[in-house]
């Protein structure tokens, strides 16, 4: 038994925001309530804690299996843990890619052995995230995804897609887009803008997102399954989701930490500002804020790409694309969304957690009976981020050494604490 | 004043000051040229690296000559022969050449911000001789002390440059330049050619897609190199191009009479200038090229340790 006391318990599944106890037997929530009198149960105390629903991350790439080097399945989940986050969605383009029963069942089988924090797999949408045939989908879904993909590009063709879509609709996965127009991406390196002008790099215009996101939400319109398009870093594809929204279809999309913090104008000739889709405009970057804020975003992802500092540390024009994120996520979200008085707290905690339970079509619930999955943060706690010291096996991220008002305190995962600062 | 970069990565970052400075460095060097005896012995037992990750001919050797007039010797390294080729990255490259305990290393690379990654990295001077889409800083300096040369003066000129503004290195060092002397610049060429953003690079800068507006009354008209192979990406005809945009005697009439016409080569005769054009007596083709040596010589001299000379201001 553990019992974790004194702690503010915020619940926003069920709007409870108050000084509550929660009493863990074994992986599961036993009790929820005032003064919880629990005799011979390990106690964790939580004053000055939030107690959270524990934090999902619907988009990352933990490299396992194929490149060990930049992160593993262990590596990964351990920064995960750090960051708050119970359970993180790995994305499918390792090597092999995940787009068959067996490579999803080496992902859970490592994952059982040892991984920090669950981990649910995302399958390829076509095999190989080839853009031709569809991948084994219905044996996979046996097997354990929560939705599939093609990410690191879009679904390459309007029919195959269609396709996808078709085939989704009755295993009730949601099909997760990463929306960018291939011709008009072409060679580009950061968002185009003044600064790309001026540093001379190629740049991808923001309608690149938004041309892709309109032929996803139509053909979601045309099939009827459920898109959840990652990453969105562009005012335009943001509203034509809030349309689509209105509209009753069912999608949903997600933000990432960086891209409501920096802008093109951070970019500097360091490939640690150097991801896809890329860092957005000012204007664009109003308007992520104001889509978290209004309800229009349904979750905060990481996209927590690692990548060997071999790999990185080269021109910018050769570097991957890609930052690590995991440690960094809620430390930026409560600065950027909380501090800076746009959102409530309770609203920031939704983003990390029912919302992204609902994108998958679960719950995440602090109540009886529940999975015991919790994470304890700090609105206040003063640190530092050092890229040195993180567990992920790579470094490469814009966020070195920047100091955090608030962030992950402890992670519980199934009744365990796997991580505590 | 005193000189207190370490490196030349580009002009922006460099004050008025600064570049009055280097220009009056560089006419120091200027006279060396006409000499019978060109060679000093300034820097004997100087070495520089010349990187070119990316061919060029023009612009390696003129650094060449700058060099070996100063007494310096220079290891070359050329794209094609490098162990880049071999899959080796430009930090290993580089870290090797610096082994070898060269005293500056100028770059050329295709990537832009290639020589700042170097430069954050080296513990040597770095000189950038171009780079990617971004910045060629001695360019924008030659062709500030060949204006300045010709006209007397750099403050508040009409300056207008043609072509494909959007790709060349040359024109947003130029911009940076004489857009610190207040001089008023005029970017001309087909509109996909001509991003929006790059008024907001520096203070005075326009854009006009028709040629014979952007024309009206310029004291300098900059023509640039049209790569065929950007030609061919967005599918643009040459004939097209020549058109609109090739600069004849018609068109350089429209300038001012006394307008200067710079190119910084090599020049395409017959596509983005008609050769009357190129050996007009306006064309300062050539003096660009001369003065190109004078402007590197005064940076290997000023990058390797080498006092502000005295002379050089008188």
């Amino acid at each position: 038994m553990l019992l974790i006391h004194n702690g503010r318990v915020l619940d926003p599944s069920r709007n409870f925001d108050g000084p509550a106890d929660v009493l863990i037997e074994g992986e599961r929530i036993a009790r929820v309530g005032p003064k919880i009198e629990a005799p011979g149960a390990e106690r964790l105390d939580a004053s000055g804690l939030v107690v959270a629903p524990g934090f999902i991350d619907l988009h990352c790439h933990l490299r396992e299996p194929g490149n060990d080097p930049a992160e593993t399945i262990e590596s990964g989940t351990r920064a995960a843990a750090r960051g708050g986050f119970t359970a993180v969605c790995c994305m499918p383009n390792t090597q092999p890619v995940n787009d068959n029963a067996s490579v999803t069942r080496f992902i859970l089988d490592r994952a059982a052995a040892v991984a920090s924090v669950r981990v649910w797999p995302i399958g390829a949408a076509s095999k190989g995230s080839a853009g031709e045939g569809l991948a084994e989908i219905a044996g996979m879904k046996d097997a354990g995804i929560v939705a599939v993909t093609d990410d690191g590009k879009p679904i390459a063709t309007a029919k195959l897609l269609r396709q996808v879509m078709e085939y989704t609709r009755p295993l009730d996965l949601p099909v997760i887009e990463h929306s960018e127009d291939a011709s008009l991406f072409a060679g580009g390196v950061m968002r185009e803008g003044p600064t790309s002008v001026r540093l001379g790099l190629r740049g991808i215009p923001a309608a690149t997102e938004a041309i892709c996101v309109a032929r996803d939400v139509q053909i979601c319109a045309l099939t009827g399954a459920r898109l959840h398009v990652a990453h969105m870093s562009a005012k335009d594809s943001l509203d034509l989701v809030r349309e689509a929204k209105r509209r009753g279809l069912t999608v949903t999309c997600e933000v990432t930490p960086h891209h409501f913090t920096l802008t093109g104008e951070d970019v500097v000739y360091d490939a640690r500002y150097k991801m896809n889709p890329p860092l957005a405009s000012r204007a664009d970057r109003e308007a992520l804020l104001a889509g978290l804020a209004d309800g229009s975003v349904d979750a905060i992802a990481t996209d927590h790409a690692p990548h060997t500092q071999a790999s990185k540390e080269v021109e910018f024009d050769r570097a991957p694309f890609g930052i690590t994120g995991f440690e960094t996520a809620l430390g930026l979200a409560l600065e950027a969304l909380v501090h800076s008085g746009r959102l409530p707290l309770a609203r920031l905690v939704e983003l990390f957690t029912s919302g992204p339970a609902r994108v998958l079509g679960k719950t995440r619930r602090i109540a009886e009976g529940e999975p015991a999955d919790l994470t304890l943060f700090s609105t206040e706690h003063r640190w530092t981020f050092r890229a040195a010291e993180s567990a992920s096996k790579s470094r490469n991220t814009p966020f070195d050494g920047r100091s955090f008002r608030g962030g992950p305190m402890a992670t519980i995962v199934a009744g365990r604490v796997v991580w505590r600062r | 004043m005193s000189f207190t970069f370490r490196h030349l990565l580009g002009t922006e970052a460099l004050t008025r000051d600064e570049i009055t400075f280097l220009l009056n460095q560089s006419r120091a060097f200027q006279g060396i040229q006409k000499q019978p005896l060109k060679k000093l012995a300034t820097l004997r037992g100087k070495s520089a690296v010349l990187a070119f990750f990316e061919t060029s001919t023009r612009t390696r050797i003129s650094f060449g000559t700058a060099a070996a007039r100063l007494g310096a010797d220079t290891m070359n390294l050329q794209a094609e022969s490098s162990s880049t080729q071999k899959g080796e990255s430009l930090m290993d490259t580089v870290r090797t050449l610096e082994a070898m305990k060269p005293d500056v290393i100028v770059i050329r690379h295709a990537a832009s911000g290639a020589p700042h990654f170097v430069a954050e990295r080296l513990g040597i001077p770095v000189i950038n001789a171009g780079d990617g889409v971004h910045e060629h800083p001695t360019q924008g300096l030659l062709d500030a002390l060949t204006i300045s040369d010709r006209l007397g003066r750099m403050d508040g000129l009409d300056v207008t440059i043609v072509g494909d503004i959007l790709h060349s290195r040359v024109a947003r060092s130029d911009i940076h330049v004489l857009s610190k002397f207040g001089c008023r610049i005029t970017l001309c060429g087909p509109a996909m050619w001509l991003p929006p953003e790059i008024v907001q690079i520096a203070p005075n800068v326009r854009l006009e897609p028709r040629l014979d507006p952007a024309l009206r009354g310029a004291q300098v008209v900059m023509v640039l190199r049209v790569q065929t192979e950007r030609l061919q990406e967005p599918a643009l005809p040459a004939d097209e191009y020549i058109r609109l945009y090739q600069m004849t005697p018609e068109r350089l009439a429209l300038a001012r009479p006394d307008a200067l016409l710079m190119h910084p080569g090599p020049m395409i005769r017959g596509l983005e200038i008609d050769p009357a054009v190129a050996d007009s007596p306006q064309s300062c083709v050539l003096e660009q090229v001369t003065n190109g040596v004078a402007v590197r010589m005064a940076l290997l001299y000023l990058l390797t340790g080498g006092a502000p000379s005295g002379a050089a201001a008188g």
